[in-house]
């Protein structure tokens, strides 16, 4: 008899339940989900239509095909190519200097240290990522600096090389941290596979435990890479802001996001051909992080090892 | 029941023709392991095991679930080793040489003593890369010899006419059964000299498994074999000698008809007989 009364209930309970409600949930999920995408709209149309004004004044083949950038000159001399060299320089050395010693460490922690190593490391790793990039910038200063010009006394006080390896310091965490996922995540049964076959450790990280993880490792490398596209604090305070297309990195130079902080933070006047300009470098800036992204995604679909 | 015993009966038929008492005593000693204890922690996992391998042998090893027959197949090529908390006394012999030697090099082991796991395990990649593996890893580089080697691995592993028209593929687009034969065949490829299987295919259907247990047939001309199997007909069909785990224990080992047939320890009859376990 009870066993029939809550058989009933339940069967009401079902009946009652609203299903307005259940049919507005994706509803509300997908606009809570529209606020990011329309906000990166919001953002891509700012972007293109003070572009637009800006390369209505200013000629866009002088922009991409110029490598002198001298706002104060004159009218200006607007090319692109001495800031987009500056951020390359910067982004260049950070990577020569992070990828080998962010996916090193990533190798030693996945495949070499024990359980309870990995436990200390791990969360060092993210409390350094965790730092505010000024800290990072008077470290370049005043740490890195001085060692650099004890080595080579042709460095300058603002230079690519200080700048870039701290901000190659800066990415090293997020490689590290995030390949160790993607290799951790890579089934033992596979390891087991090629030390059986009398592979070594590191062979077996390298021949097996790697490619099966690449799709997670080239990621880790792109997040990085593009955080060290977008750095600005430490190239700001430790490269200087001198735009130049050289490939000279013991002198200073002026990166995209430098630049746009340096006239944010100044006074350029809305309206003048400067004001114009931070839209035109943020929008290049744009297309060089997508444009990496796309790389990437590329290169992950041919490379990537299925299982 | 019946059944078995036929099978039985027919395989010893054939052993007594196959082999003659004197081959079976020129038969070299390939594993031996002395009074050979493992612990987990404090898990004692195997207890005092001894037992001897010979060349040319199918060797099963039977025993309920977590009765250490892993540990001790996985002890043979220090597999073992990958964990931790293990701890080893007493020692392992492989043609004479003690394993856990200062001198001995895993890596060597390893190469000589090939392992199929129980679940295939096959790398990512393709066919031909997974069976190139090992060779490559020992410093073979040339494509001609590679290519020798893969297309003589995978013959032996009887998978070769399936997948030569397609050896570029991804190892992971092919059946069960088939990724277990590419796993042997990659085991092949160093040509070992013992080949460990840990239940090779408890994941497999009745015709893959028939393909395995024939293949073994084939195989122990050159290698020897030691298998581990939760199938007693599986045991007493390819096996020349079988060993009985019993809580980290060795109860009895011997030849193959004589535990199925006419064991001395009524534990091993109750087990085969499928009484417990
Ligand atoms: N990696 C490990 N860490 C700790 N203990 C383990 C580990 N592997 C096995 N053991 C323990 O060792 C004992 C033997 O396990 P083992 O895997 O060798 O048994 P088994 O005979 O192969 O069993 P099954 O037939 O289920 O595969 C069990 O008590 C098990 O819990
Ligand atoms: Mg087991």
């Amino acid at each position: 008899m009870s066993n029939k009364n809550i058989r009933d209930q339940i069967i009401n309970n079902t009946r009652n339940k609203s299903n307005i409600f259940e049919r507005m949930i994706p509803v509300i999920l997908l606009l809570i989900t529209s606020v990011s995408i329309l906000a990166t709209i919001g953002i891509l149309v700012t972007l293109l239509s003070e572009s637009f004004e800006f390369f209505s004044r200013v000629p866009i083949t002088e922009f991409l095909t110029s490598a002198t950038w001298q706002p104060y000159v004159g009218d200006g001399e607007w090319g692109i190519w001495a800031l987009i060299m500056g951020t390359l320089k910067i982004v260049a050395i950070a990577v020569i200097f992070a990828v080998p010693i962010g996916l090193g460490a990533a190798i030693y922690l996945s495949e070499y240290a024990s359980d309870r190593v990995r436990r200390i490391i791990k969360p060092i790793l993210e409390v350094l990522a965790g730092i505010p990039t000024v800290v990072y910038g008077f470290f370049a200063i005043n740490f890195v600096n001085p060692i650099l010009q004890g080595i080579y006394s042709g460095f300058g006080l603002y230079n690519a090389v200080s700048a870039g390896i701290v901000v190659g310091i800066m990415i090293i965490p997020m490689i590290a941290s995030l390949s160790e996922d993607a290799m951790s995540s890579v089934p033992t049964a596979m390891r087991e596979g090629s030390l059986g076959m009398g592979a070594t450790r590191l062979e077996t990280a390298i021949r097996v435990v790697i490619p099966a993880a690449f799709s997670g490792i080239v990621a880790s490398f792109v997040l990085a890479i593009s955080r060290a596209i977008g750095e600005t604090m430490i190239v700001s305070i430790a490269a200087g802001s001198m735009p130049n297309a050289s490939f000279d990195v013991t002198e200073p130079l002026q990166t995209m996001t430098g630049f746009i902080v340096q006239i944010t933070s100044g006074d350029a006047a809305f309206g003048t051909d400067l004001y114009y300009s931070l839209f035109a470098v943020g929008m290049m800036l744009f297309i060089m992080t997508l444009l990496m992204n796309v790389i990437a995604s590329w290169f992950t679909k041919r490379f990537k090892e299925e299982y | 029941m019946a059944e078995l015993k036929t099978k039985i009966k027919q395989n010893t038929q054939e052993q007594s023709v196959e082999k003659s008492p004197i081959i079976q005593e020129e038969k070299e000693v390939v594993f031996q392991s002395k009074n050979f204890n493992l612990w987990y922690g404090d898990n004692h996992a195997l207890q005092d095991i001894n037992l001897t391998f010979h060349e040319n042998d199918i060797n099963a090893i039977i025993g309920p679930s977590g009765c250490g027959k892993s540990t001790f197949v996985k002890s043979l090529n220090r597999m073992t080793e990958l964990v931790p908390i293990v701890r080893t006394e007493g020692d392992i012999d492989f043609r004479g040489d003690d394993i856990f030697k200062s001198g001995m090099s895993v890596e060597e082991l390893r190469t000589r003593v090939g392992m199929v796991f129980q679940k295939p395990n096959p790398f990512p990649k393709s066919i031909y890369d997974n069976v190139a593996y090992g060779p490559r890893v020992h410093g073979i580089k040339k494509k001609a010899v590679l290519d020798q080697i893969v297309e003589k691995s995978l013959r032996s592993a009887s998978i070769w006419d399936e997948v030569k028209d397609r050896l570029t593929d991804n190892a992971y687009g092919l059946s069960g059964g088939q990724q277990q034969r590419i796993c042997i065949a990659r085991a092949l490829a160093v040509e070992p000299e013992v080949i460990l299987m840990d239940e090779p295919t408890s994941a497999l259907d009745p015709i893959s498994t028939t393909k395995i247990e024939d293949l073994m047939q084939e195989l122990k001309k050159d290698y020897s074999i030691i298998i581990v199997t939760h199938n007693m007909q599986q045991a007493a069909r390819v096996s020349d000698r079988t060993s009985f785990f019993y809580q980290g224990y060795v109860v009895e080992s011997d030849d193959t008809n004589v535990i199925f047939e006419n064991p001395s320890d009524k534990r091993t009859e109750d087990y085969v007989s499928g009484r417990f376990g």
